[in-house]
């Protein structure tokens, strides 16, 4: 139970103050850093920091865990190819990123902050997302 | 505090966020094992892709994201906001959404989750769309294009 909806619950919570109390709920801030020719901010270098910065320690701990704390396996993404698809994608996203400076996780949040603004954004993503999925019969 | 040179970052409140959302990922991933990567679990959450993540899993760690920004936004009595126009905003959505499926994660998945493990992936995707991000936002202004407000 407390695995299934208590802890990804807490995670998005945590994971949503995070985005905020960063300042990426706020697309002026995002753009200002990929302006890197204009005025650039680099807040969200701090912010990619101080997370990565976490998360290099949860991966030295993670081998050393038999099993998650709360429950189920470890299922974690082990594909190691360098695909086209995975940079064409990975460009294709970065362009989108640029043109709104929003990403998935700001844009979410961002639901009670701007939420019409956001909704839009949020609608769009999952239509694109869906796409794919047409596309490619099962993704 | 602010950074010499930068008078308008804001690097304690970014390193403080950033901390959250590492805390964050690494409760997911020492928790329940899984990557808190926001594309892949929204697609989960919204049946649009499948993966070991339950699907109610997804859906409270999707919900817990505007819970979350609402506590601060309460405590902090407001946030700011400059968001595009809704023309814009849609294809940004579109064009994010496309590229996310295909590039298998985005910011939180491959810069925050990946680039930790060493993932020599992650690390190419991110690098990957930091340049077309910068790169988007460079020909905008050159184009005299105003997106936000």
């Amino acid at each position: 139970m407390s695995g299934r909806i208590v802890i990804p619950a807490l995670s998005g919570s945590i994971f949503g103050a995070g985005l905020a109390l960063g300042g990426m709920t706020d697309p002026a801030r995002v753009r200002g850093f990929l302006d890197i020719f204009g005025d650039w901010d680099p807040t969200l270098a701090f912010v990619m920091g101080g997370a990565v910065l976490v998360m290099v320690v949860a991966w030295q701990i993670q081998p050393r865990l038999t099993q998650p704390m709360f429950g189920g396996g470890f299922n974690l993404p082990g594909t190691q190819d360098l695909t086209p698809r995975l940079i064409g994608g990975s460009a294709l996203f970065g362009i989108g990123w640029g043109i709104a400076g929003l990403c998935p996780g700001p844009g979410i949040a961002a639901l009670v902050i701007e939420p019409v603004s956001a909704a839009i954004f949020v609608v769009a993503m999952l239509a694109g997302m869906f796409l794919v999925r047409l596309f490619e019969g099962n993704a | 505090m602010t950074l010499p040179g930068f008078p308008d970052a804001a690097p304690l409140a970014g390193l403080a966020g950033g901390v959250l959302i590492g805390l964050a990922a690494a409760l997911m991933l020492l928790g329940i094992g899984r990557i808190a990567g926001v594309s892949g679990i929204a697609a989960r959450a919204t049946g649009i892709a499948d993966s070991s993540l339950p699907r109610i899993s997804a859906w409270a760690f999707v919900i817990g994201l505007p819970v979350g920004a609402l506590v601060v936004l309460l405590a902090n009595g407001g946030l700011p906001a400059n968001f595009a126009s809704p023309v814009y905003l849609a294809i940004a959505g579109l064009i994010v959404g496309i590229g996310t499926r295909l590039g298998s994660g985005c910011t939180s998945g491959h810069g925050v989750c990946g680039m930790s493990r060493f993932s020599q992936r992650s690390i190419v995707a991110t690098l990957t769309f930091m340049v077309t991000g910068f790169a988007t936002v460079a020909v905008m202004n050159a184009m005299g294009l105003e997106v936000l407000p």
